[in-house]
């Protein structure tokens, strides 16, 4: 396969994303790996189909996480530097729950981000958009006993990238989880609501399922924020669980 | 049944969001036992990926699959069985750690479970990896017996001496020739819930 002369423009591409738009969608509503209109899955998505297999034992047990791990101050994004970073201070809240709805006890999240002016502290990072001394823009928490957690931070930026001309990618937080087995990892990003850039963005749009899609949006909380200080948005996260039976703490 | 939160890529600027100093040391050098895993992902036309991330989840020698807390900070004396490694420039990984046995009871030979992350990967894929020396186990194992020769070699290491001692070579082929065998563990594909069923695509 021969790269294009011409970056694509916007208008081809989402003549792209609403013909794979119709798709019928993955079970979880996954995105397909092989979507076209993302550029970079060309030569990484596997073009043999997945081999359908039991997890092993091994795979039905997942890392322990602890204080160790993790300390209070990871949690708030906001903290990490001498100074306030610039931008809209944010509280971003909810629950980690597997698939039978139980919460995922104890487990670590990791978030990271691009500032408010739409720049990673990342040497691969192009955008001539300025860096905050102030702010890194990665975090670390452990759900509570109710699978609990929530971040301080401030509101990422959109920012431009190179998959076809005039690309921008919405405002987003990236999230890792694990839960009580190894087979609900999970990576995704969280997205702010009413983004004008979703229709246009193919990483957004990977997720071919409308229903799908709002569950990678946060909504904004008004009983979560916080007077004078800091604006309150809540994003629930649902892992794979049909076949994970988290050990009993207790061993009743 | 709740509804699933959709899978999106870790893209490319995850440096200072995943990797933790000593991620790769599963346990510390010097440590009796220990072997060297290493390797190189390669993408759909035999390049090097330098901006992967790997995953690997085991059970230790003892055929105990970890419990204690501490998987990112070691302490330098727990083994929690868990290792993340970004590749490097040259697509490189590598990782110090234990062999792993099999835990009681489990059908599967020895193995270490891995995940594999990278820009261009919407969703990210599990593999894993074995030891040729199991002959009986793995002959036995419902994963690598329902798979050809050329597909199960995917899946195993090649000891090759390892620069710092005893080691082994697990590359990853995200495409092509030589194709990783990458796995669905979700029950979406089970006909069954998992139990002693092995089932590929037609
Ligand atoms: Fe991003």
């Amino acid at each position: 396969m021969s790269a294009p002369q011409q970056p694509a423009t916007q208008r081809e591409v989402s003549v792209e994303i609403a013909a794979a738009a119709g798709a019928p969608p993955l079970p979880g509503g996954h995105p397909d790996r092989a979507y076209g209109p993302y550029r970079s899955t060309a030569l990484r998505a596997p073009r043999q189909p997945l081999v359908v297999s039991p997890p092993s034992l091994t795979e039905l047990a997942a890392p322990v996480f602890g204080p160790r791990d993790v300390a209070p101050l990871d949690a708030d994004l906001t903290r990490h530097h001498p100074g306030e970073p610039l931008g809209e201070r944010i509280i971003v809240t909810g629950r980690v729950l597997d698939g039978d709805g139980r919460p995922v006890r104890h487990q670590l999240l990791e978030i990271w981000q691009a500032n408010a002016a739409g720049r990673y502290r990342h040497e691969g990072d192009q955008h001539p958009a300025p860096l905050d001394p102030n702010f890194t823009g990665g975090g670390r928490a452990i759900t509570d006993d109710d699978g609990r957690y929530r971040f301080v931070t401030i509101k990422p930026g959109a920012y431009p990238w190179r998959n076809h001309h005039n690309a921008w990618r919405p405002a987003h937080i990236h999230f890792s989880l694990f839960g009580t087995a190894f087979t609900q990892r999970l990576v995704t990003q969280m997205y702010f609501p009413g983004d004008p850039l979703f229709g246009l963005d193919p990483i957004f749009q990977s997720v071919t399922d409308e229903k799908a899609q709002q569950r990678l949006v946060a909504a904004y909380d008004h009983d979560v924020t916080q007077a004078e200080w800091a604006l309150g948005y809540t994003w629930d996260i649902v892992l794979d669980g049909a076949h994970a039976t988290p050990p009993d703490p207790d061993g009743v | 049944m709740l509804d699933l939160t959709p899978s999106q890529t870790v893209g490319p600027f995850f440096a200072f969001g995943l990797p933790v100093d000593g991620g790769g040391d599963v346990v510390s050098a010097g440590t009796p036992g220990a072997i060297t895993l290493h390797g190189t992902v390669r993408d759909g036309a035999g390049a090097p990926v330098p901006d992967a991330l790997l995953e690997f989840w085991q059970a230790g020698p003892d055929g105990r699959v970890p419990t204690r807390p501490g998987s990112l900070h070691r302490d330098g004396r727990s083994f929690t069985g868990f290792a993340r490694v970004p590749t490097d420039r040259a697509g490189d990984y590598h990782l110090r750690t234990l062999r792993p046995a099999a835990p009681a009871g489990s059908p599967h030979a020895p193995h270490l479970a891995v995940t594999v992350f990278a820009r261009g990967l919407l969703h990210h894929l599990f593999t894993r990896v074995y030891f040729p020396n199991h002959t009986d186990a793995n002959a036995a194992d419902p994963l690598l017996s329902a798979l050809d020769e050329e597909r199960r070699a995917t899946l195993l290491a090649v000891p090759d001496g390892g620069p710092t001692g005893p080691g082994y070579r697990f590359d990853v082929r995200m495409q092509g020739p030589g194709e990783t065998v990458f796995l669905d563990l979700s029950t979406h594909g089970l006909a069954q819930p998992p139990a002693a069923t092995t089932e590929t695509p037609a």
